[in-house]
């Protein structure tokens, strides 16, 4: 069982190699629109990768309003 | 398709459509791919006639106002029939917004009977706003686990009563619905809508754009939206068609839906539609030299051939490969929420995909102006719908002034708020804020906005003073949130931003832990309601003699600035 730090480096090494933004820029407390410069449709996207990298299903509703990689990683821990 | 004109209330016709179409198809509901749930009408009435009777014995009658708070699922379409069979008013609730914004609303609206997932009502029972409701005398949750804490909610799935409902008549003019169009910050927008409102909509709509027995909607937008009630649910019902839900709205699982369940129609916002521009260019541009070719030859013709209407057939036999993406059976889709840029509409156009531009708000009951595609206008927002009246308020040289709607699908007014209802509806004519001109096709372009407020490219609209609430206490004089082309108005409406002007106390510096602080309560909001500079503004702000701040005389002022220079960027 993953440690919810293990899943919030694993949440930020995914995000990083997805948007291409160098490894160590991002955060765990970054707001992820912000710091990316994405929309809620590539946010979408992440989610789906970050569903297939845990094994996991996030519920739409469970996202809403999520909007840093700290809160992120314990939705996903939740679900681990 | 029913003749609505026979109808008093969504309950009457949504009951005759049950009864008409019964064998038909009338709901799929797809999860991750997979079919969760296949309805006819027939199995829709059989599930929602025990539910409107268990609403009954609960206690809910004429009148009685009911919220849902659900995404986009089968039960939420469900349990609106069984409200409105029950006689009582629709409060659907976007279930995106924040605990403490659904409390708020639902404190505002009355309801005594909330319809919610068991999902969001975990998260809606946490709140420390939960408190402070007490018109709320009813909780019924979706899908909670077997062994689920119900936090005070009872089962949807159990609040089933034996024997039959009494169906209680409404008629034209009552309430069908309370549809917050904004206003969560400051003052609630509690768009209140007739049953009238809705019939008339949907007569006017489907009168350009009919559906049948066997055409299939993807209802992507949320239900609570008043396109997706109207496109995605009344409109399809009273002409017996399917309506496709997805359970997870990630881009993989939208864009294979498409063929999936051979879509008829969609209506998307812009952000998507633009999605969808950027994967399907990205795979031309992926193409051999030689097919890519071949593709724009094709694509060459189309444009030619599909100059005066759409030709559907036609184009679905040239450019066959983005047909069949698309499931080979889309006959439109519908853009609306937001301003649209005419070169994304060209794009779907010129590949044979006819895109619907739309206007509307929910204070017009949804639709306005549509584009008839006779022919095809990517710079437009189409003509005024059948029985709706649209004109130009106040024009100036170039003709552009304040577009102004008028008919039997504007709201009764806004819910507890006789003022800015006034201000809204003036001698019967709805003031949209937006501004527009009618071109001499009688086709009607928009540019720019009279109001202090966005629309996001998602659809959401943020009237700069419900932000207002994320700055309390700055310490700094006074502040103010203001839609920067309020400000400095633009003839367009695309890449709107808010900003937040301050007045610092005298002697006081810009600071960088003021601007620290100011970013860190901007990050609390939403995405989308954030602003994104700050004016720093040496004067007193216009006050009345209640100390509010004079917005409109504010705003002048600060036009006099230059936008470019004043703006400070977060």
């Amino acid at each position: 069982m993953r440690t919810l730090e293990q899943t919030t480096q694993e949440v930020l090494a995914l995000a990083s190699k997805h948007f291409k933004v160098a490894e160590g820029s991002l955060h765990a407390q970054d707001d992820f629109y912000k710091k990316l410069g994405i929309d809620s449709l590539q946010a979408l996207d992440m989610l789906s990768r970050l569903e297939n990298h845990f094994q996991i299903e996030l519920p739409d509703y469970e996202v809403q309003g999520v909007s840093d990689f700290k809160t992120l990683a314990e939705r996903i821990q939740a679900r681990l | 398709m029913l003749d609505l004109r026979k109808y008093s209330s969504i309950g009457e016709s949504l009951r005759a459509a049950l009864d008409t179409f019964s064998n038909e198809m009338c709901l799929i509901e797809s999860d991750r791919g997979e079919e969760k749930l296949l309805l006819t009408y027939k199995g829709f009435k059989e599930r929602a006639l025990p539910l409107a009777k268990g609403l009954q014995e609960l206690g809910v009658s004429a009148g009685d106002r009911v919220s849902i708070i659900m995404t986009n699922q089968s039960k939420w379409l469900i349990s609106a029939y069984a409200l409105f069979y029950c006689g009582g008013t629709m409060v659907p609730l976007d279930f995106k917004l924040k605990p403490e914004e659904h409390w708020q609303l639902l404190k505002h609206s009355s309801a005594s009977v909330l319809i919610t997932e068991y999902g969001i009502w975990r998260q809606l029972s946490a709140s420390p706003a939960r408190a402070e409701v007490h018109n709320v005398k009813q909780v019924l949750v979706t899908e909670a686990p077997a062994d689920a804490d119900l936090l005070g909610a009872q089962r949807w799935e159990k609040t089933q009563g034996t024997g039959q409902p009494v169906f209680v008549e409404r008629k034209r003019q009552d309430l069908a619905s309370i549809v917050y169009s904004s206003g969560t910050g400051g003052s609630p927008k509690g768009c209140m809508l007739t049953h009238e409102n809705y019939l008339e909509q949907c007569t006017a709509l489907t009168a350009w754009y009919p559906f049948w027995p066997g055409a299939r909607y993807l209802s992507i937008l949320p239900t609570n939206h008043s396109i997706d009630f109207m496109v995605g649910f009344f409109g399809p019902f009273v002409c017996g068609a399917a309506v496709v839900h997805l359970r997870t709205l990630r881009p993989e699982f939208v864009r294979e839906a498409f063929a999936k369940y051979q879509i008829t129609y969609v209506t998307l916002v812009p952000l998507v539609l633009k999605n969808l521009q950027k994967g399907l260019q990205a795979r031309f541009d992926e193409l051999p030299a030689s097919k890519r070719r071949a593709f724009e030859a094709m694509r060459k013709i189309n444009v030619t051939l599909t100059k005066d209407r759409p030709r559907l057939a036609l184009s679905r036999r040239l450019l066959k490969q983005v047909h069949e993406r698309f499931g080979g059976k889309l006959e439109a889709i519908i853009v609306g929420g937001a301003f649209s840029e005419p070169q994304t509409l060209q794009f779907f156009y010129d590949l044979g995909i006819p895109v619907v531009n739309a206007y509307g708000l929910t204070e017009g009951g949804t639709g306005v102006t549509v584009n008839d595609l006779k022919p095809f206008r990517a710079d437009t927002v189409g003509k005024p719908l059948p029985g709706i009246e649209v004109r130009i308020s106040s024009p100036d040289a170039d003709g552009i002034g304040e577009v102004a709607v008028r008919g039997k699908t504007v709201m009764a007014g806004y819910l507890n708020d006789p003022e800015m209802t006034a201000e809204t509806i003036v001698d019967g004519w709805l003031m949209t804020g937006d501004m527009g001109r009618f071109d001499p096709k009688g086709h009607l372009q928009l540019f720019g906005r009279k109001k202090n407020m966005i629309v996001t490219e998602e659809g959401k609209n943020v009237y700069a003073e419900d932000v207002e609430s994320a700055f309390e206490n700055l310490r700094v004089k006074e502040f103010c949130v203001f839609a920067a082309n309020y400000i400095w108005p633009q003839r367009t409406m695309v890449a709107e931003q808010l900003v937040l002007v301050i007045h610092l106390e005298p002697g006081q510096a810009f600071t960088e832990e003021l601007k620290n602080e100011i970013t860190a309560r901007n990050n609390r909001l939403t995405n989308y309601k954030r602003v994104h500079g700050i004016v720093l503004y040496q004067e007193d702000f216009p006050l009345t003699a209640s100390l509010k701040v004079i917005r409109k005389v504010l705003a002048q002022r600060l036009g006099n600035l230059e936008r470019g220079k004043a703006v400070l960027p977060i």
